[in-house]
């Protein structure tokens, strides 16, 4: 006869290891797939993505005095394709100034290979996050909005990626 | 040493605050409200110690008088932490009071918040209410308990200007303390009621 232990250890690893297991095939499908026909889902707006937002940026060289990357791809959703000459807005609190700040701001457009790296102050937390925001606002596909994550305070460079829907 | 142990844990978060780096890029108003926030779970902590009776010094019924103005003082710091927030980033604060934010650690706080203001509200109406102490208890307890809890989660998910080690430690004496007092009150109250029955 088998006896299933069922410790709160046990149960906090299974259900660590299924979170694991679905983070994971959702990041290796996101890498592997990025062109499959009629397979590439819209990027969504994220919660508090809009938050200080404000509308019309420059497209400028560099935010402030730079230091820090924020880089990403815009892509279309379905084929997957690059979008060049896309607006991409992005703002966060720095150690330039806060995230309401319009020095705070900045836009930058996407290559011909769709990717896009502009240079802006360090991002520092605010409520309680290391957190930057970016925006695609110019209304020929559906407005996103964005709020990536950085796993740690010290790290100089942050990622966001679009999949853009037609409007 | 039970004094001086109370405030090396408050004093020493707060302190190891006031030197974080992340201080040179807020604005006064942010910093107000991040230290009402240290200042408010310090608070949390004194509470238990009072109504447990631990301080020395302090009668049983001063350490309940005092217990009220600390509650009172407590509420302030909540209104202040969440008032400098506001002001800080308004959209931010709202996601956070409609549960809608994307930090972890937003519900918790609201909860306190909430668990806060019934427990402060709920002592100045007592009286008026002609609640007994029995029945005071019955809703105090659970709500301390829920104060203590989501505070400490909230406070442990931010990541600011309060420095990791000390920080965990004021959390894990606000747990302890909230413990003690509890066991304590289980305990008289398994005696009162094995003497009652005798």
């Amino acid at each position: 006869m088998t006896i299933v232990v069922l410790s709160r250890r046990n149960l906090l690893a299974a259900g660590g290891a299924v979170l694991a297991t679905g983070v994971l095939t959702a990041g290796v499908s996101g890498l592997l797939l990025p062109a499959r026909a009629d397979g590439l889902a819209p990027t969504e707006s994220m919660s508090g993505g809009a938050n200080n937002y404000r509308k019309g940026a420059p497209v400028v060289d560099r935010i402030g005095k730079g230091g820090f990357w924020m880089s990403g791809t815009v892509r279309r959703a379905g084929d997957g394709a690059p979008l060049a000459g896309q607006r991409i807005q992005i703002w966060a609190h720095t150690v330039e100034g806060q995230e309401h700040e319009p020095q705070s701001h900045g836009a930058t457009l996407t290559g011909k290979d769709g990717a896009f790296r502009l240079e802006m102050p360090q991002i520092i937390p605010i409520f309680g996050q290391p957190h930057g925001h970016l925006a695609y606002d110019s209304g020929e596909f559906k407005t996103v909005f964005l709020r990536p994550i950085m796993r740690s305070a010290k790290e100089t460079s942050l990622e966001a990626h679009f999949v853009l829907q037609p409007a | 040493m039970i004094w001086a142990a109370l405030a090396l844990a408050i004093g020493v978060p707060i302190a190891f605050a006031a030197a974080s780096e992340q201080l040179a890029w807020r604005g006064p108003v942010y910093i107000l409200a991040g230290f009402a926030g240290i200042v408010a779970l310090g608070l949390v902590l004194v509470q238990p110690l009072l109504i447990g009776g631990y301080l020395p010094g302090l009668s049983a019924y001063r350490g309940r008088r005092v217990h009220h103005w600390i509650g009172g003082a407590l509420a302030l710091a909540v209104v202040i932490h969440v008032a400098g927030l506001w002001i800080t980033s308004p959209p931010d604060m709202i996601d956070a009071l409609t549960f809608s934010s994307p930090t972890p650690f937003s519900p918790f706080g609201v909860i306190a918040m909430w668990a806060i203001f019934a427990v402060a509200l709920l002592a100045l109406l007592r009286r008026r209410l002609g609640l007994r102490l029995r029945t005071w208890r019955i809703v105090h307890l659970p709500l301390a308990i829920v104060i203590v809890a989501a505070s400490v989660v909230h406070c442990l998910l931010i990541e600011g200007t309060m420095e990791t080690i000390s920080k965990a430690a004021l959390c894990a004496a606000v747990l302890a303390a909230t413990i003690k007092v509890m066991a304590d009150l289980w305990r008289k109250r398994a005696l009162r009621g094995e003497r009652i029955s005798n």
